[in-house]
């Protein structure tokens, strides 16, 4: 490929290729301060390549795959270059990662003890990762939290996190302009603009701790907070999990532990505000 | 060209002392796109490698064994629902070599499971297969009557609770197909390789194999149906083998599939032009695991139609296909 890079974030290296030089660019800024491992061995290759000869040129136009593909992935514009490479990352990760049971789910630690949101797109698990992450908390991911399968440990994955819509204004207003990437307007999923994690959340990105607290975030007009069963807890995990299946007796057994050993809430929000009353709330009295 | 780093590994695997990152690079990204990754991990057991090869070879066998498992779940499955029918299970290709534990199947990637069945027993099979949760998968009229036409192979059906697909055949190559090897004697040598489970005999095996590579489909994959072959080929008598397919009318298929056998994971062969054509073909992978040769690799694309059909009926086809809105890749 005519432009590359190599990225390494958490456990995983990725070599990034595209047929443009625009989103290897805007990824070496982004990613500047991340670890340096140009020319290393890589975990996974992702490809930005065009959908068709033309379309290099013409409309271009890109195809994301790589070691692991999707056939029919959407095509998506040159000027989502930036985005097409992290779902490219995230595509990867989502089929081939095999080290870790991969939830998907944010996640921020304090004091070694780690808080796990898990949520749809749109819950607002990004969002509240992103924002405790500039108020005390250390940011460890906004899209796979990795549960190790002997320790029952949250190692982090903190790629830049992905903001859409009104998370943007939000975010932007809490960290700065300095922080964030080009803001991609009319994506499939809306505006979407990228964050630099805080440099202790890079710096620590090796280091895990140990899961204390779950909660299923959702932003909406009510303020609530409810018990789930475990049961239901086990299969909504499942359902969150890209590898569990892949995984096998191993999988099941730590996320068996992780449901076992783990208190855990079903939070509704109106505003950052109350999330923030209610996620200190229930790190003092459950976690 | 990296495929071709990839087959130099998997015939002498010491050689990887040699390759530096971006080699290593190179290599895993071939043999996952040409799905070579397991057969690549167990060549390299017991052979160091750079620490960040190690997990990435570890994941690789964890896969396999997975799939190996799946598969003879479902061959087992397979047996269950034909069991009362009087049809015997007899699995074909990557299923078949790990049920028998045969070293093609170390570390092989298995997609769906392949079973041939005698083609008067094809309706009582359909019927056992629907009536234990296997379902059709393509719901379009022509296809499926295309399928019970012309081709080898019932159209796939997928397991409505495992997702797992299977393949009913009742002969190697499609009606259409210019050779018409002998499916009845295939079905009567095949060999009990458990309570339940036939293979074929080791000759038909590496017939099938050619087949299935030489005389039918662009050549996708292929590198991995040759290694099935390399894999398979000293389990024969070599003159039992040629006689073998004469009787089937694949004779040249296979003296061409042992030819690129030797040359591309063996000891080397005098090649013909033809072959070499082939060997460009299937060595079309650079060291991103994208298929280069464009020109080539579409030749083989239309001639794979051109094996399956004859010009009427290929016309035909393409321009059905077309007006629903299919282009090639």
């Amino acid at each position: 490929m005519r432009h590359d890079l190599t990225l390494r974030i958490g456990p995983a290296t990725f070599r990034i290729g595209s047929a443009w030089a625009g989103p290897i660019d805007q990824l070496a800024r982004l990613y500047a301060a991340y670890p340096q491992v140009e020319g290393a061995i890589a975990d996974f290759t992702v490809r930005l390549q065009p959908t068709s000869l033309a379309r290099r040129w013409v409309r271009p136009s890109i195809f994301i795959t790589g070691d692991h593909g999707l056939a029919d992935a959407a095509p998506m514009s040159l000027s989502h270059g930036l985005l097409a490479a992290e779902m490219g990352m995230n595509l990867q990760m989502a089929l081939g990662w095999r080290r870790h049971l991969l939830l998907h789910a944010s996640s921020v630690e304090k004091d070694g003890r780690v808080l796990v949101m898990t949520g749809e797109s749109g819950s607002g698990k990004s969002t509240l990762a992103a924002l405790l992450g500039e108020r005390g908390w250390r940011f460890m991911g906004d899209e796979f939290a990795l549960l190790d399968l002997d320790s029952g440990a949250i190692l982090p994955f903190p790629r830049l996190v992905s903001l859409k819509n009104r998370a943007i204004d939000v975010v932007e207003d809490a960290v700065g302009d300095v922080r964030m990437g080009p803001m991609l307007r009319a994506t499939a999923k809306g505006d979407i603009r990228h964050m630099v994690p805080r440099a202790d959340a890079v710096a620590r990105m090796d280091e895990g701790g140990k899961p204390a607290l779950l909660l299923f975030p959702r932003f909406g007009p009510d303020t609530d907070i409810r018990a789930v069963g475990q049961g239901e807890i086990f299969m909504r995990l499942t359902q969150a999990s890209t590898n569990y299946v892949a995984l096998g007796e191993p999988g099941f057994a730590a996320l068996t532990r992780f449901v076992q050993s783990v208190p855990a809430r079903a939070i509704d929000f109106p505003s950052g505000e109350a999330a923030f009353e209610m996620v200190d709330r229930l790190w003092g009295e459950v976690a | 060209m990296s495929a071709a780093l990839l087959v130099d590994t998997l015939r002498d695997p010491a050689s990887v002392g040699g390759l530096d990152a971006t080699g290593w690079n190179h290599l895993i990204a071939a043999a996952r796109a040409e799905r070579l990754i397991g057969t690549l991990a167990h060549r390299l057991a017991g052979i160091a490698v750079p620490s960040p090869v190690t997990p990435i070879l570890a994941d690789a066998v964890r896969d396999a064994d997975r799939e190996a498992r799946q598969a003879l779940w479902e061959a087992d499955r397979c047996v269950d629902a034909l069991r009362g029918t009087g049809v015997p299970t007899i699995l074909l290709k990557g299923t078949a070599y790990v049920a028998a534990g045969l070293r093609a199947g170390q570390g092989r990637f298995i997609g769906d499971l392949d079973i041939l069945v005698p083609r008067d027993a094809m309706p009582v099979a359909e019927k056992a297969m629907m009536a234990a949760g296997w379902e059709w998968v393509k719901p379009d009229p022509y296809d499926d009557a295309y399928y019970r036409q012309w081709m080898h192979e019932l159209p796939p059906l997928i397991h409505r609770e495992r997702d797992r697909m299977i393949d009913v055949h009742h002969t190697v190559l499609p009606l259409t197909a210019r050779q018409t090897p002998d499916a009845a004697a295939m079905i009567a040598d095949a060999v009990q390789i458990t309570d339940g489970l036939y293979i074929l005999s080791p000759e038909d095996r590496i017939i099938h194999s050619a087949a299935h590579m030489l005389a039918d489909g662009d050549l996708q994959g292929g590198l991995r149906n040759l290694w099935d072959i390399y894999c398979l080929l000293p389990d024969v008598d070599p003159a039992a083998l040629e006689a073998r397919a004469t009787r089937h009318g694949l004779l040249l298929h296979v003296r061409q599939a042992q030819r690129l056998a030797a040359a591309i994971y063996g000891d080397g062969a005098r090649l013909t032009l033809w072959d070499r054509l082939v060997r460009a073909r299937l060595l079309a992978r650079n060291g991103w695991g994208q298929e280069v040769r464009k020109l080539l690799v579409f030749g083989f694309y239309v001639r794979s139609h051109w094996l399956r059909m004859p010009p009427m009926m290929l016309a035909r086809h393409l321009w059905t296909k077309w007006r629903k809105g299919h282009r090639p890749q």
